[in-house]
């Protein structure tokens, strides 16, 4: 690439970014589904057996990509001009944070939409729900499964390029604390509750940003799990609750 | 899918005459039950598959365990002996040569393998237990770590008096922490957990007193015991270490298996295999959880103990997500509840990379592949439990029917 471009070739250049980025990392799901969580499945529904699974293949994904590109920050190149827009008080509102925001606004409603009015949206939540009787009312369970995958991929993809976009680095482990974190604010705001992980990442940014500026930046991820465990005291099942007919495990 | 949109999409009943409303309800009906029918022998058929395949995998361990337990007290007991003199002759030169040769063996023996150990036979007691999954274990491991270190270095105690004490501190601090945790389930109780981890070790790197990112150094040796080399603390030999956390081993063990045949130890069975059912049974299951995380945490403070006695200096690296990632991972492969499956997985995850470091780069690579693989071929562990591997492979007895390896799959 030569440089930041502007205008309609931005956008252009965005939207390619985002579908090989969905792209890659769909593809990446699928296979993860088809080798580490079907054959699992198949065989036990042991969640610890899942986990420590889903662990090993994290490892093996990271190490490959460390073999490949090596372990130190790499960087990401400049696709768009960083111009400040306006100021809210001190802080600068810029082209980039505008377009992190709406993206991710976006999303949000497709992925609220799909699962809430669409077939497949209807399967997952039967999944959810209960997989036994899902089954019996003629859901494909399995495709159902590697389908949320390749979806869970495809919004991946898309943060990913966000977060390229606006830090202009990366490595081979970034995603093992940006995964951690987003299981936090999905919990935080309710497992299986679409606006409830939405409202608890936005509360989890929320409560590190002022956190950090309150108590000095390396307390923000104490200050962030002590408000989970707090959260959670009150509410065990998240800020909106949980959207699943029984606890699990 | 299907029968979802068919069913929805018929129009409701219509003014149409008795008889004809009746005969087509009838054949709606029929037609539903063989598709549930269908849909349930495929089921059926897909689980016997599965049931039959695992049944076609050479189970190695059965045997060995049925004849184990047919052996008389007497000779079980001979058997123990003979695996803790085999573990104290461990350290030989021979035998370093043997199972690390590009490292020192007598070093790897406390840490990782001994220290490993310890801890995964710690975890057992909450994960395989008790059935609370624990991500931040290693917070545990680090307050033990961080009470020798401070009450070492500034207040001059013995490593015989910080042990207690630390282990003691560890107790309370699993009940402070279990408190509110374990009131949570599932998906809530692993993040909190994981967060006990984090806020310990970011909270070590961040306070003065625990001397911030550098950590603490000039912990004192335990005192010497006698003139004997095997318990002379120094900072050359790890041998006298080694003695001292595989004696620590040893103890840990025989409580840990007094207190699984134990009333508490049976509560914990019931709240691990269904919790609410043992709620209903009478049991207080919120007590014994909380006593099974407290029970464990001063397991794993005691290694902190060991480990920062041996090291001089510790920092907050020493205790890493990443460690409770490869303690819980130990305890899984090995063969979650069982104990010598349990030791035997906390050795492998903690000697096999340091075997293999000619591979270099490769192991952390081959180490998710292989986790990945033993979870699709093996996901009850290496050595399964008896209780387990019964629930798993036959159901719950000998005369039980194939349903019942279902409910049983279900329930695990």
């Amino acid at each position: 690439m030569k440089g930041p471009q502007t205008g309609i070739v931005l956008i252009g250049v965005l939207l390619l970014c985002a579908l090989a980025a969905m792209g890659a990392s769909a593809t990446t799901a699928f296979l993860l589904e088809r080798v580490a969580y079907r054959p699992l499945r198949r065989r036990t529904t042991s969640r610890l057996a899942a986990l420590i699974s889903a662990i090993g293949a994290s490892f093996f994904i990271q190490e490959v990509f460390a073999l490949r590109y090596g372990r130190d920050i790499l960087p990401f190149p400049r696709i768009m001009n960083k111009t400040v827009l306006f100021h809210i008080g001190s802080g600068e509102v810029r082209t980039d944070k505008v377009l992190v925001v709406l993206a991710a606004i976006v999303m949000m409603i497709l992925l609220d939409r799909f699962v809430g009015t669409s077939r497949l949206g209807r399967g997952i939540r039967a999944t959810a729900q209960d997989p036994e009787m899902a089954v019996l009312m003629g859901v494909n369970i399995d495709r159902v499964i590697v389908l949320t995958f390749i979806l869970g991929g495809l919004m991946a993809g898309v943060a990913a390029l966000l977060f390229g976009t606006f830090f202009e680095v990366t490595q081979y482990n970034i995603g093992f604390l940006l995964g951690i974190k987003a299981f936090t604010a999905a919990v935080l705001g309710g497992i299986g509750n679409l606006r409830g992980a939405l409202i608890g990442g936005f509360a989890l940014g929320l409560i590190e940003s002022y956190g950090a500026s309150i108590f000095g930046a390396q307390w923000k991820d104490v200050i962030a799990f002590v408000v989970l465990v707090l959260v959670l005291l009150v509410r065990p099942t998240g800020l909106l609750g949980e959207q699943l007919a029984r606890s699990r495990i | 899918m299907r029968v979802l949109k068919r069913s929805a999409a018929s129009p409701p009943e219509g003014p149409a005459g008795p008889d004809q409303a009746g005969t087509d309800r009838e054949g709606r009906l029929e037609r539903a039950r063989s598709r549930v029918g269908s849909v349930k022998g495929r089921l059926a058929r897909r689980r016997a598959a599965a049931v039959a395949w695992r049944a076609r995998l050479p189970d190695l361990t059965g045997p060995v365990a049925r004849a184990w337990h047919r052996l008389p007290r007497w000779s079980q007991w001979l058997v123990r002996l003979g695996i803790i003199v085999l573990a104290v002759l461990a350290p030989a030169d021979w035998v370093g040569q043997i199972m690390a040769p590009a490292s020192d063996w007598k070093t790897l023996l406390f840490y990782p393998i001994g220290i490993f150990v310890l801890l995964a036979v710690g975890l057992n007691v909450v994960v395989g237990q008790a059935g609370i999954l624990d991500l931040g274990y290693v917070a545990f491991f680090a307050i033990g770590g961080y009470t020798m270190a401070l009450l070492g270095v500034n207040v001059g105690l013995d490593f015989w008096i910080i042990l207690p004490t630390a282990v003691a501190l560890c107790a309370v601090s699993g009940l402070v922490l279990g408190t509110p945790a374990l009131r949570l389930r599932g998906d809530y109780l692993a993040i909190v957990t994981l967060g006990f981890g984090e806020i310990i070790r970011i909270s070590a790197t961040n306070a003065s007193w625990t001397g911030g990112p550098r950590g603490i150094a000039g912990i004192p040796h335990p005192p010497d015991i006698g003139n004997l080399n095997a318990f002379t603390y120094g900072v050359l030999d790890p041998t006298p270490y080694y003695y001292l956390v595989l004696a620590l081993i040893v103890v840990v063990i025989f409580v840990a298996r007094r207190l699984e045949r134990s009333r508490v130890g049976r509560a914990w069975a019931a709240i691990r295999e269904d919790e609410d059912a043992a709620a209903l049974m009478g049991v207080p299951t919120f007590r014994f959880k909380l006593w099974a995380f407290a029970i464990g945490g001063s397991i794993g403070g005691g290694a902190g103990v060991m480990f920062s006695a041996k090291n001089i200096a510790i920092t907050p690296d020493n205790f890493p997500l990443l460690l409770s990632i490869l303690v819980l991972s130990a305890v899984v492969l090995g063969g979650s509840g069982n104990l010598p499956g349990v030791i035997l997985g906390a050795f492998l995850v903690a000697w096999l990379p340091e075997r293999f470091r000619g591979l270099a780069d490769y192991r952390v690579l081959i180490f998710g592949a292989a986790l990945v693989i033993m979870m699709i071929f093996r996901p009850e562990g290496l050595l399964p439990s008896r209780r387990r591997r019964s629930s798993l492979r036959t159901g719950t007895g000998a005369g039980a029917a194939p349903t019942a390896v279902v409910e049983q799959e279900e329930k695990t």
